[in-house]
């Protein structure tokens, strides 16, 4: 109890003294090796998902090796597989569904610290919280019967205006699309954008927050200055953490993103996703359609993982900028 | 403290003798094991419920899908298979042993639609599907359509053809209907469980796309007959052969797999889309259950064997309520020549 009070702080950037206790006595030792065996798993896991996958997809890959990801084609019958518009729909969903639910998210996290009064504070946050365990097929269910017939007369207008000149709105409507995926995913994405950006944001030191009032800031001020800049790092965690869930929903967006078979700019037309095609097809695949799918699937983990780096890519980026500002 | 005590005892022994019980009637009876196809499954768990009840003898059935089916088949974890697409002979040859496939019951898939205020059902032929299907008839008021619905006053919406985004034996049936009809859907798409579709929304499983059609007004797409009449959807007289117009039913299922019977005496897996007949109904098809011919067990053969027969006969009657069509009498007789060649 007390050796840990008595520690120096300066222990903490010197490993030596730590190494020291690790091996101290028995228990230390094993608790390190076990808890190293259960991180190492984690590796272990993801090293041998991409070799199954890859070895899975092996005839596949051979067949039309880096030429998959390019090609629009996905035909059974004459065993042509492509994986472009299932690529191109995951990330388009996935973004769109960012670019709405992050706003929401963000202006729901601030209200919650910043603003929210006492009382209505444990409420909303309990909803939010609510919002994230609702399963995912309770989602595309509720796209199905809510969402779609509410899109339906809208995109109907769209398409009859002048917008359906615009890309964003050619086609015709069928209330199944790219915008009925987008705005399911965004809904799911949401209660877990919040909740972390809610924890990150009360986790902004106190200091911080008197300091700007001190200097006769507005709340608006404090919030978009000192509390925003101290908590982007995390609040880009939480951001990342919703695109890693929004690329990998699988149920909840095959029914309602309409399963369509080309890559689209328009939103108004029926698209796709890895994850649907995946779902979708896995259970009567015959012949190279078998390990096409697990070509899929080997993308998806890939794009997975290119994402996932490129935000720790931003995230290093930006905390380097805190420092230094 | 005493009283809860007996109560417990009294459950415990209750359960007891209830896991006795069951434990005995299993060990004591042959039971089989089979998977496939779920198209069947609602008139196969009837099947396997009323053969339980009057024999004893137990079937555990897996509605796995009909790819799953002939693969457990060909691993032999299976006794016997079912399956909606018949095995080709190239799949034939991946199995261990001869199997036999004999055709079950009969099904139809409905051109169901969602078109407000029409009173009659629309008449539809293939070529008009294949040219829906392949996104060139686009409007309900298209000329080719008004050709075929004399004196119908055809909305001036747009089409939206909904289908199968996973594959399915009803995908195949749909296909091969379409492929025997229209030479461009043949050399474009083709047949399959699942096919590169030209256009359309795709939807999961017959329920979810029975679900879309409801929803959309200017909708169309296949599902099978038990789906359509359950969702009460419009659905469309079809042109026969002959060159009638026939709505789906059980009875008009029937009469085109009766329609077919020649091409069954020299196939049994022959197709029956389009069959000869004044009442076929054009997209119609069986549903097959695949068995060894030798299946090394004997008593296992046997009971096979029984089941079969009993599903020939007595099994027919109870398909019509799920709105599956039994077979005609000469399909069943073709049925019993397979069968007896079991051992």
């Amino acid at each position: 109890m007390n050796t840990d009070l008595q520690t120096p702080p300066q222990s903490n950037s010197n490993a030596e003294p730590l190494r020291q206790s690790r091996f101290g006595n028995i228990g230390d030792g094993f608790f390190y090796w076990t808890t190293l065996l259960f991180a190492a798993s984690v590796l272990v896991v993801t090293v041998l998902i991409g070799f199954q996958l890859t070895q899975a997809s092996m005839p596949a890959l051979k067949e039309f090796g880096w030429r998959f990801l390019t090609n629009s084609t996905w035909d059974p019958v004459r065993q042509v597989y492509g994986a472009w518009p299932y690529i191109f729909g995951t990330l388009a969903s996935s973004f769109l569904a960012l670019l709405m639910a992050v706003p929401v998210a963000l202006g729901t996290a601030i209200f919650l610290v910043e603003l929210c009064p006492y009382w209505l504070r444990g409420i909303l946050s309990f909803m939010v919280e609510l919002l994230a365990a609702v399963p995912s097929v309770v989602y595309g269910l509720w796209g199905i019967f809510v969402l779609i017939p509410i899109l339906q007369p809208v995109q109907a207008k769209i398409a009859s205006s002048g917008l359906s000149a615009i890309p964003f709105f050619s086609g015709a409507p069928t209330g199944y699309s790219m915008m009925a995926g987008a705005l399911v995913l965004s809904i799911m994405i949401l209660p877990i954008i919040t909740a972390v950006s809610r924890d990150v944001l009360s986790n902004v030191p106190a200091a911080q927050r008197e300091a700007a009032f001190g200097l006769g800031a507005t709340h608006w001020e404090a919030v978009k200055g000192p509390i925003l800049r101290s908590a982007r790092s995390g609040i880009m965690g939480a951001i990342i953490l919703g695109l890693a869930r929004a690329m990998g929903e699988t149920m909840a967006i095959t029914m309602v993103i309409g399963n369509g078979k080309n890559a689209s700019w328009s939103l108004l037309a029926p698209a796709n996703s890895l994850a649907s095609i995946l779902a979708n097809q896995f259970a009567e695949a015959s012949g190279l359609q078998m390990p096409s799918l697990m070509y899929i699937a080997l993308v998806l983990f890939g794009v997975a993982i290119l994402v996932n780096a490129a935000a720790r890519l931003l995230l290093w980026n930006m905390a380097r900028g805190t420092n230094h500002a | 403290m005493n009283a809860l005590f007996h109560k417990i005892s009294r459950a415990g022994f209750a359960l007891g003798t209830t896991v006795m019980l069951i434990a005995g009637c299993t060990k004591s009876q042959p039971s089989l094991t089979a998977a496939g196809a779920t198209f069947p499954y609602p008139v196969y768990a009837q099947w396997f419920e009323a053969y339980r009840r009057q024999t004893g003898i137990q079937i555990n059935y897996q509605p796995m899908g009909s790819g799953a089916g002939v693969e457990q088949l060909r691993r032999r974890t299976t006794d016997f298979g079912a399956s909606d697409v018949a095995v080709s002979d190239d799949a034939m040859q991946s199995m261990s042993k001869k199997i036999l496939q004999i055709p079950a019951v009969a099904g139809a898939v409905v051109i169901a639609y969602q078109l407000p205020g029409l009173q009659k059902p629309l008449q539809l032929d293939g070529s008009v599907l294949a040219g829906i299907f392949l996104g060139r008839i686009k409007r309900w008021n298209d000329v080719r359509i008004a050709a075929i619905n004399p004196g119908v006053d055809l909305p001036d919406i747009a089409i939206s053809p909904v289908r199968r985004s996973d594959g399915s034996g009803t995908t195949g049936i749909f296909t091969s209907y379409l492929s025997d009809i229209s030479p461009q859907w043949k050399k474009q798409v083709g047949v399959g469980k699942s096919v590169n579709w030209p256009v359309g929304v795709g939807a999961k499983g017959n329920a979810g796309v029975a679900g879309v059609i409801k929803q959309s007004p200017g909708a169309v797409g296949y599902i099978e007959l038990a789906y359509a009449e359950h969702n009460k959807l419009q659905f469309a007289a079809l042109r026969n052969s002959t060159g009638n117009f026939v709505l789906p039913s059980v009875e008009a299922t029937t009469a085109a797999a009766a329609g077919a019977v020649q091409r069954l005496q020299k196939d049994i897996r022959a197709p029956i889309v389009n069959a000869p007949g004044k009442s076929s109904y054009p997209i119609a098809a069986f549903t097959y259950l695949l068995v060894y011919e030798n299946s090394e067990n004997a008593q296992k053969a046997n009971s096979l064997k029984t089941f079969l027969e009993w599903a020939m006969l007595e099994g027919q009657g109870m398909t019509r309520d799920l709105y599956y069509a039994p077979l005609p009498p000469q399909v069943v007789e073709l049925n019993q020549e397979l069968i007896r060649k079991i051992h």
